[in-house]
């Protein structure tokens, strides 16, 4: 019995069912970890011992019937700018080595509650600032599917453990793609929630309006369940909203008759390599031969979602890491001259390049003389771009796009022109402008045997909708690993 | 002819607001404590943690906005203030910029007999910092959190006073209002009311504002006035000498009674203000504030009156007693105990403030409870002490706070009042000085006065000076 | 039109972001920002007038804490972390008054 190769579902049955335990699962796991981890590298932490020491309570509430949801026992990764308490948490980034927060993100915590078992904190782009999991401290993370190319990014680590098996499922953030992009990229499922469904509490912030964490699983119900889990109201952050319902998993019907899905075509322009929009396009035709209506129209205001959200990103951003600075946690300098340059040389040091880039172009937008002209300005399209996706779903129940231009690009081949990395969110960012849910499923392979991930996006609140879709989808073609994660076996 | 100058100077008044627990988290707001006691992550700006808005801090900034003739901004919101400083522990402070609590309101006030609106430009809600502590020993700076995330308000006047009398009377009323509706106790020394005071000199109708400064670290009236005068010098001789007035924060040394620039090439005071993403607005309908209205308390004008009717104080009494909330309150805690109000009225009227003035204090810094002077006051009343023994005790009420039951006991300080025993003192007082008891006899009535300083001398003060006197009388 | 950042702006962001830049990577910053900006200046193709600027996506409002002491003495979980403490306090370089 393979456990590595299973969806957190059902290893999460089996171990209900006696048939494994969770020192199975998380053995499994380990055993995956050492075999391809040092290829892979989706990890900048692993606490094997932790783990263990978990299994063997988890095991014991199990058995006593404490513990009886569907994610007992069930090993996991964690994204590291959650919050874990005593567990080093670094974002990748350089400045916060050796720091361990006080406390648990609660999206953790309610993980944990399910007798969620945590194997360690997966590689990112340093404070989520990337598109490739290349801008870490820590090193890069490789794709699975191929070690020459990147997992995508930010939630790089996270979405290339799953696929290399080397986890059951992980916790990602998506600020402007971050879960749907490596997702795609890596050939996993991954769901943003609208925004407000999960707490962002103990989420180190990036960009604060639209950060938000989801699932990252091998299928639609590992992610329904898994979201189900984690979202909460949480009266810790003020952001967290009270939603009607959180039966996320109502939505696992294999049926989209009747259901309106919308294809714009300002997305499926020549931007996007060819091979990509075939593939997408057939997994399109596959929901309308299962019944759905499908109509091409015009979102219109695509060109502009990436020069709004570079520039609320990057102010957010500039703020919320004002507070690395060498007084209260991470690293400080070891030599200084006043408090200044303290500052100065610290952040200088501690941050890498991709992350000094942000903050100064978000310090320069909101500058005195330059507020209205790029903040204000960027507000009011994001405005529009909410209003451009109210209209549309006033006509569809849900929009289908590419998650990327491309499939994975190679290592090395993007960091040397940041703005064309940028581009390459053009299809996930005015997603999270809007706050709305979007998830991404793999749909098939490009020539160079490289995943191709669809997104498919809902109006705000209807997840339901898309996992509906998704999982429709999902049902007319079985989950496919990498070589690397099925090993010799 | 010299050139005549006029003074024109607002106000920014920061408020601590008198609230359990800090502005975004369920911290205690106590004054003291060990340093970073009363911190979590939120107040110390851990990475992961989220602000909580105190509802109680938006129903007192809306107390003082109503209070002060604002107009309250029913879609209200926060922002961030960013600036790099050990004390802010995020690098931003969560203030109001765009959308603050309440605008366009005024006070009035009473200078030499003339009366003056005082407009108040807008006042917003913001968390307060922590406190750096320069440690000698290693020439470091300490940094404790403890208040950091404290609430405040601050209340932005408009440029419309012209004296430091004018200014002290402003700060006195708003004072007075704040304290009124127990938003808090406004202590300057504490810190809990702290003003900034921004400056400019004109010639006398000169139709434009000249160049202001800022000047801050004023923590006494006598500070604000002190530090008035001498920007006000200041500035006019630069325009005298034909140098310009720099728009500058400066910081007054009240012991040099002089101010420096706080200028820093790195302090580029832009702070990059913008919608704090982690909070939501707050919208205030016309029925909160409706609330917020019916719920104020008594205010100082309704109290005087109260006073007036109900105790019988005069006019000039209860303007005193009312003038600090904190008095008010000790006088009618003190009376119902002890159901003198006249009796604890005088105690207050003259001792206390006789003390407060003697030791530079005002009203506010008043630290006994009410207990204790109606204690004393019935320990008078029954004739347990007399009353310069009364003074000697109300003196460690005030200083040390004392039970003076327990202190009279302690120190045997009551009067005698056992006639057996003062007729002894008195025999030998008699036998003691023949030239008094024959002087007096012999029609000197003043003699009987020395005979009386004698006693008490020999009684140590414990006997009641009327009694001695009724009964040597009766004995010569 | 194209976007021109100083070496004066440069250095000015870098003080309101404290952050240190060499020569070389100052030449970076302002080729990055130069070209960033161009991109983002696409916007003003987009007529805003009249849009009021969204920040929060969702009509959320009031949301409030009651005023109830809740936490306990925090100083040992605060302080956890420091990179330099003394007398339970975090230590700093001089500042001055």
């Amino acid at each position: 019995m393979d456990i590595t190769s299973m969806t957190a579902v059902e290893i999460g049955k089996k171990i209900k069912a006696k048939e494994i335990t969770v020192a199975d699962a998380v053995e499994a796991a380990i055993a995956q970890i050492e075999r391809v981890e040092e290829n892979v590298h989706s990890f900048v932490r692993i606490d094997k011992e932790g783990a263990r020491k978990r299994a063997e309570e988890v095991q014991k509430m199990i058995n006593d019937g404490t513990l009886t949801g569907p994610l007992a026992g069930v090993p996991v990764a964690i994204k590291d700018n959650l919050c874990t308490k005593g567990v080093e948490t670094t974002c990748s980034s350089k400045i916060l080595e050796g720091f361990k927060p006080t406390f648990t993100a609660e999206a953790v915590v309610n993980l944990e509650k399910a007798g969620a078992v945590i194997l360690g904190k997966t590689n990112m782009d340093e404070f989520a600032m990337g598109s490739t999991t290349e801008t870490s401290y820590y090193g890069e993370t490789k794709n699975p599917w191929n070690l020459e190319h990147v997992p995508g990014g930010s939630s790089g680590g996270s979405c290339a453990a799953v696929a290399a098996g080397e986890c059951a499922y992980a916790l990602g953030s998506d600020t402007g793609g971050s879960i749907r992009q490596p997702s795609s990229f890596c050939g996993v499922v991954g769901i943003k929630p609208t925004y407000g469904t999960v707490s962002r509490y103990g989420l180190i912030a990036y960009g604060s309006s639209l950060d938000q964490i989801g699932p990252i699983a091998k299928d639609v119900t590992d992610c329904a369940t898994i979201l189900e889990t984690i979202a909460s109201h949480d009266s810790k952050d003020s952001t967290s909203i009270a939603r009607e319902s959180y039966d996320f998993t109502e939505g696992l019907v294999a049926e989209v008759k009747g259901m309106k899905i919308g294809v714009p075509r300002d997305y499926f322009t020549e931007g996007l390599d060819p091979e990509v929009k075939e593939q997408i396009l057939k997994a399109v035709k596959v929901l309308e031969e299962k019944g759905a209506v499908v109509e091409e129209f015009d979102l219109s205001l695509v060109q502009y979602a990436i020069p709004a959200y570079y520039v609320i990103a990057s102010a957010e951003a500039s703020s919320n890491l004002s507070r690395f600075d060498g007084v209260k946690y991470g690293y400080r300098t070891s030599e200084y001259e006043g408090l200044h340059n303290m500052y100065k040389k610290t952040r200088s040091e501690g941050f890498g390049p991709e992350v000094k880039r942000r903050i100064m172009l978000g310090s320069f937008v909101l500058s005195s003389g330059y507020y209205d002209a790029y903040y204000l300005k960027a507000l009011r399209t994001k405005a529009l771009i909410k209003k451009a996706f109210d209209k549309a779903f006033a006509s569809y129940d849900a929009i289908i796009a590419p998650a990327a231009p491309t499939t994975a690009p190679k290592l090395g081949e993007s960091l040397s022109d940041p703005l064309k990395m940028y581009l390459g969110d053009i299809y996930t960012i005015a997603v999270n402008l809007a706050g709305l849910p979007g998830i991404t499923i793999p749909v098939g392979k490009d020539s160079k045997g490289l995943p191709v991930g669809m997104q498919i996006i809902g109006d705000c609140f209807q997840e339901k909708k898309i996992i509906r879709a998704a999982y429709t989808f999902e049902q007319t073609k079985s989950y496919e690993a990498p070589e690397l994660a099925k090993g010799d076996r | 002819m010299a050139k005549q100058y006029e003074t024109v100077i607002g106000l920014e008044v920061h408020v601590e607001l008198a609230t359990k627990t800090k502005i975004f988290c369920s911290c205690s707001t106590q004054f003291g404590g060990a340093p970073n006691t009363h911190t979590c992550p939120v107040c110390t700006g851990m990475p992961g943690s989220l602000p909580v808005l105190n509802k109680q801090v938006v129903e007192y900034a809306m107390a003082i906005g109503l209070a002060t003739n604002c107009d309250i901004t029913q879609v209200c919101k926060f922002d961030r203030k960013n600036y790099f400083y050990p004390d802010n522990p995020q690098n931003y402070q969560i203030s109001q910029l765009y959308l603050p609590i309440a605008r366009n309101g005024y006070v009035e006030i009473e200078v030499a007999g003339q009366k003056k609106k005082v407009r108040i430009h807008e006042m917003h809600m913001e968390e307060d910092a922590g406190k750096l502590i320069h440690d000698e020993w290693d020439d470091t700076s300490l940094v404790d959190y403890n208040r950091s995330g404290v609430p405040l308000v601050e209340i932005v006047s408009e440029p419309d006073m012209r004296s430091a009398d004018e200014v002290i009377a402003y700060l006195e009323k708003l004072r007075t209002i704040v304290q009124y509706l127990g938003a808090s106790d406004c202590k300057l020394q504490e810190g809990s009311m702290r003003a900034d005071v921004n400056l400019s000199v004109r010639e006398v109708g000169a139709a434009e504002f000249g160049t202001r400064t800022e000047m801050k670290n004023l923590n006494s009236f006598k500070a604000i006035a002190r530090a008035i005068e001498g920007e006000r010098e200041r500035q006019i001789e630069l325009i005298e000498e034909g140098k310009q007035v720099v728009q500058e924060t400066r910081r007054w040394d009240d012991n040099k009674e002089s101010s420096h620039a706080m200028r820093s090439k790195e302090d580029a005071q832009d702070y990059r203000y913008f919608p704090e993403p982690d909070l939501v607005p707050i919208i205030i309908s016309d029925e909160w504030i409706q609330k917020v209205k019916d719920r104020q308390p008594e205010l100082r004008s309704e109290k005087l009156e109260r006073y007036k009717k109900e105790y019988d104080i005069p006019q000039y009494d209860a303007e005193i007693l009312t003038n600090s909330k904190h008095m008010a309150d000790i006088f009618e805690e003190a009376a119902a105990i002890c159901g003198k109000p006249k009796k604890v009225s005088n105690w207050l009227m003259v001792e206390t403030m006789r003390l407060l003035k003697e030791n530079g204090m005002e009203p506010e810094d008043i630290d006994f409870a009410p207990e204790n002077l109606a204690a004393l006051v019935e320990l008078t009343e029954a004739g347990t002490i007399n009353s310069s023994v009364a003074k000697e005790v109300f003196e460690k009420i005030f200083a040390e706070d004392i039970d003076p039951k327990a202190y009279v006991e302690e120190h045997g300080l009551k009067t005698v009042n056992d006639d057996g025993a003062l007729e002894e003192v008195l025999k030998k007082v008699i036998a003691d000085n023949p030239q008094a008891v024959a002087d007096y006899q012999g029609g000197k009535k003043k003699a009987l006065g020395a005979l009386v300083g004698q006693t008490m001398k020999t009684m140590r003060g414990k006997a009641d000076p009327v009694a001695i006197n009724k009964k040597l009388q009766e004995m010569l | 039109m194209a976007n021109q950042i100083t070496d004066e702006t440069i250095e000015y962001v870098g003080i309101l972001a404290k952050l240190e830049l060499s020569d070389a990577e100052k030449e970076e910053a302002k080729k990055d920002m130069e070209k960033m900006l161009d991109y983002i200046d696409t916007l003003n193709e987009l007529d805003t007038d009249g849009v009021e600027p969204m920040s929060h996506v969702f009509p959320v409002h009031n949301v409030f804490r009651e005023d109830v002491v809740t936490n306990g003495d925090g100083s040992a979980d605060t302080l956890a972390n420091a990179p330099l403490a003394k007398d339970q306090s975090f230590k700093v370089p001089k500042t001055i008054g």
